[in-house]
C-alpha cells in the first residue's frame, strides 16, 4: 500500500522477531532514571505495553509496506548463515499467509500487556494479595512473542524447531507461576506434551533435510518433494504431523489443552489460544503440503477423520460442561470448543485444496481473534465473581449478565455467536470454506469419504451453536433479583483491550477478501509449489 | 620443532618433537614441580600452589596455541616413520582443550575447599595435575599400550582425589569402590588389548586396522573378543551402562571439585578412548561394536534419565547425586554418534558430533557444578530443596545454573545444548539408526522433566525464613570467593556466546578431525 525500500522491510521484520527478545532482557534489568514511575511494578508492566506497542507498530507498518499485489512472494526476505556447520540459516521472510499471523500475534500480545497494565493500574486503589513480580511476568510474556513471531517469520526448517521450542518455557512458568488451582500439574502436562511432539517433529525435519539436503524452506516449497521418495516422506509426515498435530491440538492429543487452559492466567490463555495453537496449523501449511506433498496425500483422509472427530468430540465435551449442574468451568468449556475449531483447521487443511487451506488460514485467525476475546472475557469475569464455575455462576435462573452488567453481558453474547460462527463475522468464512473444501477435495483424495466428513462437521456446527447459545442463556439472561451482587460493567481500559478485537472480528466477517486476497495467492503458489 | 632430528639418522633414537607433546608435558612437569614445593612452602604459603598450578594449567592450555597450525607426529617407529605413538591433530588439539580447560575450571572450584583447609594442599594440586596430564596424554596416542598408560595415568590419582577427605568415611568407600570397579574394567582392556596384539602382531591403532582385515581364519574368534574386551575399559570411564553404578556413590563421597572434574574430564578420557579405537583402530570390525554401542547408548541414556527422575529432592547430596545421575544420561548422548560411525561410511565424520557436544557438556555442566559447589558453602548437605529461592540470594547465580539446566535439557535459551542435540540427533538419524533416535528424543522429554523441576526451583519463593543455625553461617555466604565466581562467570559467558554462535563447537561436527 505504501511504497518502503526493501531494506527497511528486511529491518522491520528482523525488529519483530528480535526486539522482543531485546526488551525481555532489558525488564529483568532495573529502570534506567527518568523511566521508573510510580513503583517498580509500574515501571516494568509500562516497558511491557511499550515494546510490545513498538512491535504491534513494526508490524502494521510491515503489512503496510507488504507489496499487496504479489502476496505469494516471499518479501522483506533476509539470508545470512549462521551455523554453518548443520546449514542453518538465518533465513527471514513474510508472504501472504504468514503477515496475517504476524499481526494477529503482535496485537494480541501488545492487547495482553495493555490489558496487564491497566489492571495493575487499577488493582493499586484496591490492593489485593501480591502475587509474584511482574518483572518476570513480562520478560516471559516478551520472550513468548518472540518465539511467536519467530514461528512464523523463519523460513529454514531448524530455525523453525528452535522458535518452536522457544515458547515452552515461558509459557510453562507462566502457566506454573501465575496460574490458579492444579496449575503445576497443568503446566507439566502442557510442556511434557509439547516437547515430545516437537522432539519426534525434529526427527522428521531432520529425515527431510538429510534426504533432500536443504532446510530451506523455499527451496525445499519449490522442489515439492520430488526430491524425497515416498516412504520417507510418509515417515516425515508422520513425525512432523505428529508434532504439530499436538500443539494445534488435534483429537486424540489435544488432552494437555483443557488443564492448561484451565489453569493459566488470563493473559496465558488468551496468548495460548490466540497464537501458540496457530504454531500448529501453520507448521502444516508450510511444512507439510508445499514439502511433502506425497505423503501428505496418503494421510489427508486420517488427518481429516481425526479432524472431524476432534469438531464432535469438542462440541459434545462443550456441551456437557454447560448442561446444568455438571459443575463446568467455563474457561475449560471454551479451550474444548478451541479443539472443535481448530478441527475445521485441520479438515480445511486435510482437503489440499485452495479453499479449503485458505479457510483454514481464515479460521486460525478468526479464532485467534474470538477466542482471545472470549478468555479476556471470562477472565475478566472471574476477577469479578471470583469464579469460573458455570453452576456457581448461573445459580437457578442465570447469573443475569444482561441485568446486571449489560454492556459485559452483550460483549460475552457478541463473543459467544462470533464462535458459533454467525454469518456477517469472522468465525463464518473459515468454517464455510472448510467445509466447501471438503465437498469437492484435491483430485487424488476420495471425494465420498470427505462428503461424508463434511456432513459430520457441518453436524459439528449445530452443536456448537447449542452450547454457545446454552451459556449465554445461563451467563446472560437470568433473574437479576436471585444474586443481588453488585457486578461492576466493563471499566475503560477494559474497553481500550477488547475493542481492537471486536472491530477486526467484525471487518473480517464483512470484508473476508481483504485477508483472502492476501492467502490465496500464496496458498495457490504453495500448493502447486515448482510446477506453477 | 624436531630437535633430535639432525643427530637420530637411522640411529634406533626415536626424535621427539616438544612441542607437539608440550600440553600433557606442561601439565605433568607443574604437577612434580608443586610436589616438590610442597615440601619447602611454609603452611601459611600454601595458597601459592594453587595459583602455580592454575598457572600451569593456563600455561599448558596456552601451548595448544602452538599446535593450530597443522598435525604433528611424534615417537614414530624408527623404521616406518609414518607409524607414529603420538599424534597431535585436529582432534587431538580439541580433546586436550576440553581436558585441560576442565582441569583448569576445577583448579578454580577447588581453591576455596583448599583454603579452607578440607583437602590437603600439594597432594591435591600434584595430583590433579597428573590425571590431567594423563587425560591430555590419551587422544594424542596412537597406540593401544599408550592407550592404557594414558587411561591409567588419569585414573589412579581420581581414585586418591575421591578418597583425599581425610577420616571421611564416605570419601574413602567411595574411593574404594571406584578403585576396585576401574581396576576391573581397564584389566579386562588389557586382556582385549593383549587378544588384539595376538591376532595381528601389532600396538599401533593404524596398523591394527590394517592387520584386522587379514586375520587369520583361525583367530578371528580371538580378535573378535579382543575388540569387545578392549571397549570394557573405556566404556567404564565414560559411565556407560552396565558399569555405571559406581558413579553415584562415587561423586557424592568425592570432594565436589573432583565429582565436577569426573564428570567431564574423566567423561573425556573414556569417549576419547572409545572414538580412537572403535574408529582409529577397529573400523573393519564396525559390525561388532556398532550394534552393541547403540544398545549401550540407548540403555545407558535411559538408566540415567529414569534414575535421575527418581531422586527425591529431599534427601541428603539430592543434587550432587542428580548431577551425578544426568551425566550418565549424557554419556548415553555421547555415545550415539560413535555407534553411529560405525554405521556411515566415513566413521571419522560422524564423531565430529559427540566432540562437540562434549564440549557444551563440558561448559555447562562445570558450570552446574560450580553453582552446586557456591550452595554447599552454605549448606553443606546440597538438597535439592536447599536450591529453592536461590534467585533471591543470588540472583546472578540462579540465573546461571538456570541457563546451565537447561542448555542440559537442550531447550530454548540454551540454544547451544538444543543445537548440540540436534547434531547427535541428526548423527543418529543419518545412519539409519532410527529407533535409537526414537529412544533418545524419549530421553529428552524424561530429563526435560528433572532439570525444569530443579530450575523452577530457584526462582520459587523461599519457604518462610530459613532459621539461622551456624552463626559464621552468614558470613560465609556474604562474600563469594572470587575463583568461584569466576568459574561461573567464565562457564557462563561461554554458555551464552556459544548459543550465539553455535558454529564455534559445531563446526567440529562436519569437519575431519583426524
Amino acid at each position: 500500500m505504501i511504497d518502503i525500500s526493501e531494506s527497511v522491510m528486511q529491518f522491520l521484520l528482523a525488529l519483530i522477531v528480535a526486539g522482543p527478545l531485546l526488551g525481555a532482557a532489558a525488564a529483568l534489568l532495573p529502570a534506567p532514571p527518568g523511566l521508573k514511575g510510580k513503583s517498580p511494578d509500574q515501571a516494568v508492566l509500562r516497558h511491557g505495553v511499550t515494546v510490545t506497542g513498538v512491535i504491534l507498530i513494526a508490524a502494521v507498518v510491515l503489512a503496510l509496506g507488504f507489496d499487496h499485489d504479489h502476496p505469494a512472494t516471499m518479501q522483506a526476505t533476509t539470508d545470512i548463515s549462521w551455523i554453518p556447520a548443520l546449514d542453518v540459516r538465518i533465513h527471514l521472510g513474510v508472504d501472504g499467509i504468514s503477515l496475517p499471523l504476524l499481526v494477529l500475534t503482535a496485537l494480541l500480545t501488545f492487547l495482553c500487556a495493555l490489558y496487564s497494565y491497566f489492571k495493575q493500574q487499577h488493582q493499586r486503589l484496591a490492593p489485593r494479595a501480591t502475587g509474584p513480580s511482574p518483572k518476570a511476568f513480562i520478560a516471559l510474556i516478551l520472550v513468548l512473542e518472540s518465539g511467536t513471531l519467530a514461528t512464523f517469520a523463519v523460513l529454514d526448517l531448524l530455525l523453525f524447531f528452535l522458535a518452536f521450542e522457544m515458547v515452552l518455557i515461558p509459557m510453562y512458568f507462566l502457566i506454573a507461576r501465575w496460574g490458579g488451582a492444579q496449575r503445576t500439574q497443568a503446566a507439566w502436562k502442557f510442556i511434557l506434551y509439547t516437547l515430545l511432539g516437537s522432539v519426534v517433529m525434529l526427527l522428521g525435519l531432520l529425515l527431510i533435510g538429510l534426504k533432500s539436503g536443504t532446510f530451506d524452506m523455499l527451496a525445499l516449497a519449490t522442489d515439492n518433494g520430488r526430491e524425497l521418495t515416498t516412504s520417507v516422506q510418509l515417515i516425515a509426515v508422520l513425525a512432523i504431523g505428529i508434532g504439530l498435530a499436538v500443539k494445534t491440538p488435534m483429537w486424540p492429543l489435544h488432552s494437555w489443552l483443557p488443564d492448561a487452559h484451565t489453569a493459566a492466567p488470563t493473559v496465558g490463555s488468551v496468548l495460548l489460544a490466540g497464537v501458540l495453537l496457530k504454531m500448529g496449523t501453520y507448521g502444516f501449511v508450510r511444512i507439510l503440503l508445499p514439502i511433502t506433498p506425497d505423503g501428505m496425500r496418503e494421510f489427508a483422509p486420517y488427518l481429516a477423520a481425526f479432524a472431524v472427530v476432534g469438531i464432535i468430540y469438542g462440541s459434545l465435551a462443550c456441551l456437557a460442561l454447560a448442561r446444568k449442574g455438571a459443575k463446568g468451568d467455563l474457561k475449560r468449556l471454551i479451550a474444548y470448543s478451541s479443539v472443535g475449531h481448530m478441527g475445521f483447521v485441520l479438515l480445511g487443511i486435510a482437503t489440499m485444496t485452495p479453499t479449503g487451506v485458505n479457510g483454514a488460514l481464515f479460521a486460525n485467525i478468526a479464532h485467534g481473534l474470538i477466542t482471545g476475546l472470549l478468555f479476556f472475557l471470562v477472565g475478566a469475569l472471574k476477577d469479578r465473581t471470583g469464579s469460573t464455575d458455570l453452576d456457581a455462576l448461573a445459580g437457578q435462573t442465570g447469573q443475569a449478565l444482561y441485568g446486571k452488567a449489560p454492556r459485559f453481558g452483550a460483549l460475552l453474547a457478541f463473543g459467544a455467536v462470533a464462535s458459533l460462527g454467525l454469518p456477517g463475522l469472522a468465525g463464518f468464512w473459515g468454517e464455510m470454506l472448510a467445509l466447501f473444501g471438503a465437498f469437492r477435495p484435491a483430485e487424488d483424495l476420495s471425494r465420498p469419504a470427505f462428503l461424508t466428513f463434511m456432513a459430520i462437521a457441518a453436524f459439528g456446527t449445530l452443536l456448537t451453536a447449542a452450547y454457545m447459545l446454552l451459556v449465554v442463556r445461563r451467563i446472560c439472561m437470568g433473574d437479576p433479583q436471585e444474586k443481588p451482587q453488585a457486578l461492576a460493567d466493563i471499566q475503560g481500559y477494559e474497553f481500550a483491550a477488547w475493542t481492537p478485537l471486536v472491530a477486526l472480528t467484525v471487518l473480517a466477517g464483512l470484508w473476508p477478501a481483504l485477508l483472502l486476497g492476501l492467502t490465496d495467492p500464496a496458498v495457490q503458489k504453495l500448493l502447486a509449489g515448482g510446477k506453477a | 620443532m624436531n630437535v633430535a632430528e639432525g643427530a637420530a639418522g637411522v640411529s634406533l633414537v626415536q626424535s621427539v618433537d616438544w612441542t607437539a607433546i608440550a600440553p600433557p608435558t606442561i601439565a605433568a612437569v607443574v604437577g612434580l614441580a608443586v610436589l616438590v614445593a610442597d615440601l619447602f612452602v611454609p603452611e601459611n604459603r600454601k595458597p601459592l600452589l594453587g595459583w602455580i598450578s592454575l598457572a600451569g594449567l593456563a600455561a599448558a592450555l596456552a601451548s595448544l596455541l602452538l599446535l593450530l597450525d597443522g598435525d604433528r607426529e611424534t615417537f614414530c617407529l624408527t623404521g616406518d616413520a609414518g607409524v607414529c605413538s603420538y599424534t597431535a591433530d585436529r582432534f587431538t588439539v580439541v580433546i586436550q582443550l576440553l581436558v585441560l580447560g576442565g582441569a583448569l575450571l576445577t583448579a578454580l572450584l577447588s581453591v576455596s575447599p583448599l583454603k579452607d583447609k578440607e583437602l590437603p594442599a600439594g597432594e591435591y594440586w600434584f595430583l590433579l595435575l597428573s590425571s590431567a596430564a594423563g587425560a591430555a596424554l590419551l587422544p594424542a596416542s596412537r597406540d593401544l599400550a599408550t592407550l592404557v598408560v594414558a587411561l591409567e595415568v588419569a585414573s589412579l590419582p581420581a581414585f586418591a582425589l575421591v578418597g583425599l577427605r581425610r577420616g571421611d568415611r564416605r570419601s574413602s568407600e567411595a574411593a574404594l569402590k571406584f578403585f576396585l570397579s576401574s581396576v576391573t574394567a581397564t584389566a579386562v582392556t588389557l586382556l582385549g588389548g593383549s587378544f588384539v596384539y595376538a591376532a595381528t602382531g601389532t600396538l599401533h591403532l593404524t596398523e591394527i586396522a590394517v592387520k584386522l582385515t587379514e586375520v587369520d581364519g583361525d583367530l578371528q574368534t580371538l580378535a573378535r573378543t579382543g575388540v569387545a574386551l578392549t571397549l570394557v575399559g573405556f566404556a567404564f570411564k565414560t559411565a556407560a551402562v552396565p558399569f555405571h553404578f559406581w558413579v553415584p556413590d562415587t561423586y557424592i563421597g568425592a570432594p565436589l571439585p573432583v565429582a565436577a572434574y569426573l564428570s567431564v574430564v574423566g567423561k573425556a578420557v573414556g569417549f576419547t578412548g572409545l572414538i580412537l579405537v572403535t574408529v582409529v583402530a577397529f573400523p573393519s570390525y564396525a559390525d561388532v561394536w556398532a550394534p552393541a554401542l547403540a544398545v549401550l547408548a540407548a540403555l545407558t541414556m535411559t538408566a540415567g534419565n529414569v534414575a535421575a527422575l527418581r531422586q527425591q529432592a529431599g534427601r541428603a547430596f539430592s543434587a550432587v547425586r542428580l548431577l551425578a545421575w544426568s551425566s550418565v544420561g549424557q554419556a548415553g548422548y555421547l555415545l550415539v554418534p560413535i555407534a553411529a560411525a560405525g554405521y556411515v561410511d566415513d566413521p571419522a565424520d560422524a564423531i565430529g558430533a559427540t566432540v562437540a557436544y562434549a564440549l557444551m557438556y563440558a561448559a555447562v555442566n562445570l558450570g552446574a557444578f560450580a553453582v552446586a559447589a557456591l550452595v554447599a558453602r552454605s549448606t553443606p548437605e546440597n538438597r535439592l530443596t536447599d536450591y529453592r529461592g536461590l534467585y533471591a540470594r543470588h540472583p546472578l547465580a540462579a540465573l546461571a545454573l538456570g541457563f546451565f539446566l537447561l542448555c542440559l535439557a537442550g531447550l530454548p535459551p540454551g540454544i547451544i545444548g538444543l543445537f548440540a542435540k540436534v547434531t547427535v540427533f541428526q548423527a543418529a538419524v543419518d545412519a539409519g539408526l532410527g529407533w535409537l533416535a526414537v529412544v533418545m528424543a524419549l530421553n529428552v522429554v524424561i530429563a526435560l522433566y528433572y532439570y525444569l523441576r530443579w530450575t523452577a526451583l530457584l526462582f520459587r519463593t523461599p519457604e518462610g525464613e530459613a532459621p539461622v543455625r551456624e552463626g559464621d553461617v552468614p558470613a560465609r555466604t556474604a562474600s563469594l570467593p572470587l575463583p568461584l565466581t569466576a568459574a561461573i562467570a567464565v562457564t557462563a559467558l561461554v554458555g551464552i556466546v556459544l548459543s550465539g554462535a553455535p558454529q564455534m563447537v559445531l563446526r567440529f561436527s562436519e569437519s575431519v578431525l583426524f
